[in-house]
């Protein structure tokens, strides 16, 4: 009976324990509580709104780029695309092959989108195809009703007006790719093209704007709930170039079929007023995608389209380069203006023959009689006289063998030899030959039509080291920075006298390119420069005729030019490649290009 | 002797009015406001729709109350005079599920029985807190505090854990061992004997962690550390987390809880259901659901103190420490303070069984209650 009253006993004391331990337990829940909603409640409503908010770029739409007259050269256009949500529909298959009556989808495609569909979850919205025609898109929309689940959707594209006519200088855009530095979270976005070449390249970061903000609510399988903020973007800047539409348009229509380069600047401000290569592309194709075929069509063209040949094409000057040579001999001083050398048609050097153009011989000449026949003796002379360096030197002055820099990818250097350079790339020393027939532009020296016109521009100009840019001048507020190169003014003259008698004076090898505008005259030099070697024996059988030997054996044809005479404003080099001759037809096309910018020039209400 | 004994059984019975005026109001009050929460919390846990989960909950709700206030009119001599057979009777239902049950969510625990899915394990959780009470209401202290005294009682805890353990569910298996441990401590069995347990225990941990399954495994791994693998098996602790801080004091209001609503919470309508409503109701809702749960036990372990009879004291305190374990390992869990074991909170939580179960455990604790003053005998 004690015992069970101890039994009783203990049962009482221990729930009492038992019992406050529990209730104490369950008051200590509170303090995780607190721990958890107040003292880490920040960190934590931060880490749901992570879950809850899905953040997503807009993207803006790319600048304009006009050309210096207010022409839009590159713009956006709307696209069309066909999209799918799965979940919407009752039966994908069905769904697909209605859509396929309507639109052709080829067998990868629908493939890609099978994959796609498979692949997302059934209320992501899938593209089936984008660049939709106009017809296709109604063709959809009407059939709405049997197509549960596809919409259209709308987006922009960059597109290019002038197609093929600004491929070289203004470029495209196309898809990011591995290689792309991704300096702006607008580059993770699925579909975003950036500028991949020429202006759309350069000025990329001005093009691209801002990128807006959408804020949505989803949940954890990532379904959007609702929208909770909308921050529209920046447009990207519009750009106004140096280019000039008309004369763009006048360029290609004067290369035709032909390839080559036209490059035009203002010979005072740099400004590149046309920037032809020949053939081109359309870069619509690139912004919408090209094809396989069409790739391998652009790529084994002989004419090579996707090369930029003003700034990647590699050119001997040929007599273009006959003015740098003068200009470094009237500065050394070891030449005059009134020194006369005798051709002969032909010069020995050892054991070596050198030939003028001209068989016969162009007699006694100065260097402006030199000049308007092209005479190669006068040049392999005076060449022979004041050394490679001095011509080097000279050259380098006038921007040959250096890049421009004006922005546009690939430019090359270009070569400029001199003894130096012989002996560090061949490890001999130079030959008196190799300075012979750098007199005439030949031999190592390469120049891109781009530094053609460059140096003819700084010719023009009176010697001031203008440089190519596409930023149009404004005279309101940007001033020229060309510094003067300090040669003489009287040098000058002489050379540029020997470009305008060859346009201009009888016997000059481009006279019948010449013209007389309103009293405005123009000048210019005439270039031929072989692509193969004439053997002894095929002299002495007769040369054959341009015409007669294969395209790629041709010589290329090359012109410098500027107008007006008197008051110079516009440079002009002109390539042509396998043209057969300078005067026959890189001069006329320089000519025309000149006299249209003349044309204009006098058309032009006055800009503000 | 005998004969007076069976006089005073008979005359202590009470009437229906007695035992109607003897319910505790105020407990039974308690407990429909928890329910009520409950089912608020599953409407909005549809998002805001009494269907699928709110309306069935309720009706439940009612089912288990009418089974409470019948099981308060009951004589508590009769749950003494049928505590072996219940107990028994709920083994085999064990074994037989062990044989043939259900196979669902990975695990044995169902018998079908039509029209709801019968869990023995949550039945055995009361059989044995009436078997044990029954023992020990027949032994003196002497018996309880030798070793030979304890072997029985042993038996009847080892025997049903180790069935509901190889079902498997850790869970409920530990929650029988935990609340026959705090029927062997009110008893009064030595302090030195748990300590003993406790070391074997630690010391055959590594064979038990042995013979865990790999999710078992894998729920204590991400216990000890959620951030182990963000995605998988963490990811139930870390979003519940997410939930519960970003409620704040105030919370983001009734049918706001964004990680409830938008999925992040992940089983927000069971055992996760107190970290919606913590996401929504803030820390004041969940105080204050603690403090009615503090509530709940303080009124039971003060009716089981008030009872004169030993088996109506420890009846009372083994049923209370069960449902205690429901609401502290559920709490706990969810507040990352223990592994994910799956326990519900028990009148919020939807889940029939579970409800019937506890509501099953109040009816016997008001019956306790009620019938405070009925000495009974040892058998």
């Amino acid at each position: 009976m004690n015992r069970d009253n101890d039994k009783g006993k203990v049962l009482i004391y221990r729930s009492m324990i038992l019992g406050v331990a529990e209730l104490l337990l369950l008051l200590l829940l509170i303090f995780r509580l607190y721990y958890l909603q107040v003292y880490q409640a920040d960190k934590y409503a931060t880490l749901a709104d992570e879950n809850r908010i899905s953040t997503r770029l807009l993207v803006p739409p790319r600048g304009i780029i006009y050309d210096r007259h207010q022409n839009m050269i590159a713009g956006n256009q709307q696209n069309f695309q066909v999209m799918m949500v799965a979940e919407q529909t009752t039966d994908v298959d069905e769904t697909l092959e209605a859509l396929k009556k309507i639109m052709p989808l080829d067998e990868a495609e629908e493939k890609r989108v099978r994959k796609d569909l498979k692949r997302n979850r059934s209320f992501v919205p899938v593209k089936i195809k984008d660049n939709l025609s106009w017809e296709e898109t109604t063709k959809i929309l009407l059939n709405a009703p049997d197509l549960p689940g596809v919409f259209i959707d709308e987006g922009l594209s960059r597109f290019y007006p002038y197609k093929e006519m600004f491929a070289h200088v203004v470029g495209y855009v196309a898809a990011v790719s591995e290689k792309d530095v991704k300096d702006d979270p607008l580059l993770e976005v699925p579909g975003f093209k950036i500028g991949k070449s020429g202006i759309e390249r350069l000025f990329d970061k001005e093009l691209r704007g801002k990128a807006g903000n959408l804020k949505l609510e989803v949940n954890a399988i990532g379904r959007v709930m609702k929208e909770i903020e909308r921050v529209d973007g920046i447009a990207g800047d519009k750009i106004e170039l140096s280019l000039d539409l008309r004369l763009q348009q006048k360029a290609y229509e004067l290369l035709g079929n032909e390839s080559g380069a036209v490059v035009m600047m203002n010979v005072n401000t740099g400004e590149v007023l046309v920037f032809a290569s020949a053939p081109a592309f359309d870069p619509n194709i690139f912004a919408t995608g090209l094809s396989t075929e069409q790739w391998n069509e652009l790529n084994n063209n002989m004419k090579k389209p996707l090369l930029n040949k003003a700034v990647s094409g590699l050119y001997s000057p040929g007599s273009t380069f006959k003015m740098v040579v003068g200009l470094a001999a009237l500065e050394s001083g070891m030449v005059g203006k009134q020194t006369r050398s005798f051709c002969a048609g032909k010069m020995n050097l050892g054991n070596h023959t050198f030939h003028c153009w001209k068989d016969a011989g162009h007699g006694y000449l100065d260097m402006v009689q030199a000049l308007q026949h092209s005479c190669d003796i006068f040049f392999y002379e005076t060449a022979q006289k004041i050394g490679i360096n001095k011509i080097a030197e000279m050259a380098k002055r006038f921007g040959l063998g250096q890049k421009t820099n004006v922005g546009i990818e690939n430019e090359k250097r270009g070569l400029i030899p001199d003894t130096e350079w012989k002996k560090q790339r061949f490890g001999e020393p130079w030959q008196q030959g190799e300075s012979i027939i750098s007199g005439i532009g030949q031999g190592y020296i390469l120049t891109t039509p781009i530094q053609l016109a460059t140096m003819v521009s700084r010719i023009a100009n009176g010697g001031y080291a203008v440089s190519p840019t596409f930023k149009k001048f404004s005279p309101k507020s940007d001033v020229i920075e060309a510094k003067s190169m300090g040669i003489s003014p009287l040098n000058m003259e002489v050379v540029k006298q020997g470009m305008f008698e060859v346009m201009n004076a009888p016997g000059g090898t481009a006279l019948r390119s010449g013209f007389n505008f309103n009293g405005q005259k123009m000048a210019g030099k005439t270039g031929t420069t072989q692509v193969r070697r004439i053997s002894m024996k095929e002299r002495m059988s007769g040369v054959l005729g341009q015409e007669e030997l294969e395209w790629k054996l041709r010589n290329h044809a090359l012109f410098v030019g500027y107008a007006p005479y008197d008051n110079p404003k516009y440079g002009i080099a002109v390539l042509v490649e396998h043209g057969g001759s300078g005067s026959g037809v890189a001069a006329p096309i320089g000519s025309k290009m000149l006299l249209e910018a003349l044309k204009l020039d006098a058309t032009d209400k006055p800009v503000d | 002797m005998y004969k007076a004994y069976e006089t005073s059984f008979r005359n202590q019975s009470l009437g229906l009015v007695d035992k109607f005026w003897g319910i505790s109001f105020s407990y039974v009050f308690l407990i429909m406001l928890l329910a009520a929460i409950g089912v608020t919390m599953l409407y909005s846990a549809a998002n805001g729709s009494w269907e699928p989960w709110a309306l069935r909950q309720l009706i439940r709700f009612a089912l288990g109350f009418a089974i409470m206030i019948v099981l308060a009119f009951f004589d508590v001599r009769i749950f003494l005079r049928y505590a072996y057979w219940f107990y028994f009777g709920v083994l085999a239902l064990l074994i037989l599920v062990e044989i043939g049950g259900h196979v669902g969510m990975g695990a044995q625990r169902w018998i079908n029985l039509g029209f709801m899915k019968l869990q023995p394990s949550e039945l055995m959780k009361i059989a044995l807190v009436l078997a044990l009470a029954k023992y020990f209401n027949s032994t003196g202290l002497q018996s309880i505090e030798s070793i030979k005294g304890i072997i029985f009682p042993a038996m009847l805890v080892m025997v049903p854990v180790t069935l509901v353990m190889i079902q498997p569910d850790l869970g409920t298996a530990l929650m029988l061992l935990f609340s026959a441990a705090a029927m062997f401590f009110v008893v009064g069995i030595q302090i030195w004997k748990f300590g003993v347990l406790a070391l074997g225990a630690i010391i055959s941990m590594p064979v038990a962690w042995h013979f865990l399954h790999d999710y078992q495994k894998n729920r204590v791994l991400t216990f000890l550390d959620p951030e182990r693998d963000p995605l998988g098996a963490g990811y139930h602790i870390i979003q519940s987390k997410i939930a519960l801080g970003s409620g704040g004091v105030f919370g983001k209001g009734f049918l706001n809880g964004t990680q409830s609503h938008l999925n992040f919470l992940p089983e927000k309508h069971t055992d996760f259901i107190f970290t919606m409503l913590s996401e929504e109701f803030g820390m004041i809702g969940a105080v204050a659901v603690i403090l009615i749960n503090f509530l709940i036990i303080a009124y039971s372990f003060i009716f089981a103190l008030r009872s004169t009879s030993y088996f109506g004291k420890l009846v009372a305190v083994g049923l209370t420490t069960n449902y205690f374990l429901y609401v502290m390992i559920n709490i706990a869990m969810v507040l990352g303070l223990l592994p994910v074991v799956g326990i519900p909170l028990p009148l919020i939580s939807y889940g029939g069984t579970v409800l019937l179960s506890v509501m099953t455990g109040f009816g016997i604790i008001l019956a306790v209650n009620i019938n405070r003053n009925i000495i009974i005998g040892k058998d």
